[in-house]
């Protein structure tokens, strides 16, 4: 048996206002080491307030409650000064929306030296080598290292928040759909770039996506969210293939076909309430 | 048919300094003689590389980005050249839905006002009409009444996204300009607003410029699609043409990498 290198015990999350309106409701689960766990589900089911929580980046507005184990520590009861240092040295994040993470007014050239020198001391110019290697990693131009972020593309500020968390070697790698905004050539070359660095560093991912194909393409095990909580749960394989839950299955029915000859069609949310009520 | 949108040798070269040190300057072709149509109430795909010129393609045609050569035609109207009044009557054809949600929804508003504002900049007085008519589209999108009142904070990636999508369709534009409009979105819920702007199509013959990297929804949505690559139109036909016989290296490249064709890597 693989070591858990996250491992989260009834994670419920509130907001301050109505701590009876449960956005994630008491959810476990966890990632093994060098292995990924997809996140699939719901728009609105918790998932990213599942990530963020784990790094304690959760807004303030919000109450959380729960035990989240990073190498068996509890993050919740570290100090400010310890996540901090945890943060971007074991455990990366990519965010869902790069202009929520990214400064508007530094350049990305100097937003991902900083996230370099967090945790190295090395010259100057090794760092600056250290970046051109980095952005060349993720496929953008070394030319470009002087722009801004609103003077980048969707996809190429999403290749540069990957770029940032890949710098420190983390253990423990969160993405949030890292690669919506990129197209399947750049995609497919980025989730190459992450499968290898899991081998290289045996590091782990926890990897939320709204694409079958891609939890197809990387998953060891999938989690699957619906309304705050976790409805399935296995291997990639039986979950894709043999899905239990009803939400699960009408998800997977909204699929579309690579070829364009299904219909699409949302799900039924009455049939799939008296789906659930059998169960 | 009636060509609703024609562009003609559209270009956009932004200009950087390169490197860390060197204050070399650097051409960015963004846009590079771009020239289409899209025929009214039919849907136009933009497919290509991530940095090849779409997002600056769909901000050009709301007058977000400003165009160094090219000329753009709509409903027969010199676009580019409108001001005043009829620039703001004819904005109120053309809506755009954005790529970054979050960057694109005021944070000091609430979803009510940001549904209004729309309706108000265009002269929609009647309080009641206005608030039933945000009510409609705001559970078009799957969202509920009660989410009128919270800001783009209290929202999901993908939420907020279907907030746009409102807003964008709320003033029953001729022309919508999509920039990624469901990749944000869960398969059920990109399946439900991708009816809803096919169900538009049918009722109000609107005409969609319809950006996404996603070649299956391609498929399922598009009458014709173009492909772009550094700034450059490289392909384009009819989807069923292209997608069976794409002539363009990079056209086959996507083809070959649409998820659920490849199998496991190794
Ligand atoms: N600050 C907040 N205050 C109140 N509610 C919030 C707040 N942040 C998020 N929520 C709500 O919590 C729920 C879960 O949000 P979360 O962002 O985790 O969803 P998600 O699963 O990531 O969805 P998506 O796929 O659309 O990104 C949503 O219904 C959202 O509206
Ligand atoms: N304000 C700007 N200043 C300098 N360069 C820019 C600016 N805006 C865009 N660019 C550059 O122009 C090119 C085209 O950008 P654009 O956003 O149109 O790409 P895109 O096709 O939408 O890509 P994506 O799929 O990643 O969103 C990119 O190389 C981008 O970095
Ligand atoms: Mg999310
Ligand atoms: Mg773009």
């Amino acid at each position: 048996m693989k070591k858990n290198i996250l491992k989260i015990n009834n994670l419920s999350i509130t907001t301050k206002v109505n701590t009876n309106l449960y956005l994630v409701d008491s959810i476990s689960f966890s990632v093994k080491e060098g292995k990924t766990t997809c996140i699939v589900g719901e728009s609105g089911s918790g998932k990213s307030l599942t990530a963020l929580s784990i790094i304690r980046l959760l807004s303030p507005q919000l109450k959380m409650s729960g035990e989240i184990l990073f190498n068996n520590e509890d993050i919740c009861k570290m100090s400010e000064l310890e996540i901090r240092q945890k943060r971007g040295l074991d455990i990366a994040m990519i965010f869902q929306e790069p202009m929520t993470s990214l400064n508007p007014v530094l350049t990305i050239g100097y937003q991902i030296k900083e996230a370099i020198t967090v945790h190295s001391d090395s010259p100057n110019n090794e760092i600056n080598k250290k970046v051109e290697e980095l952005l060349m990693l993720v496929g953008i131009p070394i030319e470009r290292v002087n722009s801004y972020p609103d003077e980048l593309s969707g996809g190429q500020r999403q290749r540069v928040m990957i770029a940032m968390a890949m710098s420190c070697n983390p253990n423990l790698l969160i993405a949030d759909e890292p690669t919506t905004a990129l197209d399947v050539t750049v995609q497919a070359q980025i989730l190459k770039l992450l499968d290898d660095l899991k081998s290289k560093l045996n590091m782990s991912m926890l990897f939320i996506t709204h694409d079958f194909g891609v939890v197809e393409d990387i998953a060891d095990d999938v989690i699957v969210m619906f309304k705050g909580k976790i409805v399935e749960r296995g291997v990639v394989n039986q979950v894709l293939k043999k899905p239990k839950h009803p939400y699960t299955k009408a998800l997977l029915g909204c699929v579309p076909d690579a070829l364009g000859k299904k219909q699409l069609t949302p799900i039924d949310y009455e049939k799939l309430d008296r789906a659930m009520q059998r169960i | 048919m009636k060509k609703l949108l024609q562009t003609n040798n559209l270009s956009k070269t932004y200009v950087q300094t390169q490197g860390f040190f060197s204050r070399v300057r650097t051409n960015i072709h963004a846009l590079d003689s771009v020239s289409f149509s899209i025929n009214q109430g039919t849907t136009m795909a933009v497919v290509g590389e991530s940095g090849s010129g779409k997002s600056t393609l769909a901000k050009s045609l709301v007058r977000l980005v400003k165009l160094d050569k090219g000329s753009v035609k709509f409903n027969g109207i010199d676009l580019l050249s409108l001001e005043g009044e009829k620039l703001k009557s004819v904005r109120k054809d053309i809506q755009m839905i954005f790529q970054d949600p979050y960057a694109s929804l005021n944070p000091r508003l609430n979803i009510l006002q940001i549904m209004e504002e729309p309706l108000l900049i265009h002269n929609y007085l009647d309080i009641d009409a206005r608030r039933k008519k945000i009510e409609d589209f705001i559970e078009r999108v799957g969202l509920s009444v009660s989410d009128l009142k919270k800001y783009p904070h209290q929202f999901s990636g993908g939420q907020r996204q279907r907030i746009g999508i409102a807003r964008a369709l709320i003033l029953e534009p001729k022309l919508v300009i999509c920039d990624e409009p469901v990749s944000a979105l869960d398969v059920s819920v990109q399946a439900q607003i991708l009816k809803l702007l096919k169900d538009l199509q049918k009722e109000f013959g609107l005409t969609y410029l319809f950006i996404t990297h996603d070649l299956r929804i391609v498929r399922h949505v598009a009458d014709d699609v173009m492909v772009m690559r550094h700034g450059k139109l490289v392909e384009e036909g009819k989807t069923d043409i292209i997608f069976k016989n794409p002539k363009n290296q990079y056209t086959k490249d996507l083809i070959q990498s649409i998820p659920g064709l490849i199998s496991k890597r190794n």
